[in-house]
């Protein structure tokens, strides 16, 4: 199993490194002082389980295992046992290991830990099909970094993105949002059947045109500028509708 | 009085004197930044500052062996997230980081 430790705290992080270096197949391949640091990690790794710190500065494990889209397994460490029980509200909380951890317990956990990994991973007709389904299931959100704080984003309750500097401005039906971002990297992100850039600055929720002029859409009360260039494809995707 | 040992980090290292001196090695250097920072905190007078750092010195306590000072870190953490700052508690608090401060400079 592939496993990351999250701890403010080096002495802990160390601890944990040092019980699973005597625990065969089980590989520490990262470790992180913050969970921000770890999600940025997560979105382009998988790991198979992840020892998390509940008691951190700004971001805690609580928030952390709230973002996960796809979590692994988690084992908590933590000082405080007052935690436990919104704890094992989530079915992916493996257990929840008390500091200062004794090799002893730290190797029940594990063992609970390789039990549902193996489980979880035999692979039957049913589990497969199931799979592909989620695995088809289109994005329906994401997380936005804003002041330290990750929000939530629904797609479809985007209007428009608008480039602004170093920044972008996120416009939805009830919010305004100024992420620290490119609009090239926010592109990626959104669905093609939804969002098209119509302007160097901008890229649109198609669903939420209210009116079209020669060169700009009306969208809610805010009018969008379409460059030349891209009102060919703008008009191709009204056809569609 | 307790005092404070490091027979949690020998369990844990089995033996292996590299792992030991890597341990305390840690140790050693975390502990008075983590000191520091409370004491910083304690002169802004944030509770949810000073309650974080009391919470990470409340592992260092308790890989220590100091059940008794766990406890009282333990009920100060607590009265600083009920926004009470006790000075009797700051104190014995006080003496528990001078308690150890004092063995670290013994290892």
């Amino acid at each position: 199993m592939d496993c990351i430790v999250i701890d403010d705290e080096k002495m802990a992080r160390v601890i944990i490194k040092t019980l699973c270096k005597e625990i065969d197949n089980l590989n520490v391949i990262d470790e992180f002082s913050n969970s921000m640091e770890a999600f940025k990690f997560l979105h382009s790794n998988d790991v198979d389980l992840i020892f998390l710190d509940i008691h951190m500065p700004g971001f805690t494990g609580l928030d952390f295992i709230k973002t996960l889209k796809d979590p692994p397994k988690v084992i908590f460490t933590t000082t405080d046992a007052q935690f436990a029980i919104e704890a094992f509200e989530y079915n992916f909380i493996v257990d929840y290991l008390l500091k200062p951890v004794t090799a002893e317990r730290f190797e029940k956990a594990i063992e609970k830990a390789e039990k549902l990994f193996y489980l979880e991973n035999l692979d039957t007709p049913e589990k497969k099909e199931n799979r592909e389904l989620v695995e088809e299931e289109p994005q329906n959100d994401f997380y936005v970094n804003i002041d330290r704080r990750l929000v939530k984003i629904d797609l479809p309750s985007i209007c428009f993105v608008r480039a602004k500097g170093d920044y972008i401005y996120v416009k939805t039906d009830d919010n305004e949002y100024e992420v620290h971002a490119s609009l090239k990297k926010i592109e990626q992100k959104l669905p093609t059947s939804l969002f098209l850039k119509v302007h160097r600055s901008y890229i649109i929720n198609v669903k939420k045109i209210i009116d079209i002029e020669d060169n700009s859409v009306l969208i809610n009360k805010d009018v969008i500028p379409v460059s030349r260039s891209n009102r060919p494809d703008l008009m191709k995707r009204l056809d569609l509708l | 009085m307790e005092k404070p040992s490091l027979e949690y980090l020998h369990e844990l290292a089995r033996g292996d004197h590299s792992l030991i001196d890597q341990l305390t090695e840690v140790l050693l250097a975390e502990f008075p930044i983590e000191r520091e920072e409370y004491y910083e905190s304690l002169k802004t007078k944030d509770y949810k500052l000073i309650g974080q750092n009391v919470h990470r010195i409340k592992h260092k306590i308790i890989i220590l062996g100091l059940e008794n000072a766990y406890e009282i870190a333990n009920q100060f953490e607590h009265d600083l997230r009920d926004d009470n700052l006790d000075s009797d508690k700051v104190e014995e608090f006080e003496k528990i980081l001078g308690s150890i401060s004092d063995y670290l400079k013994t290892i």
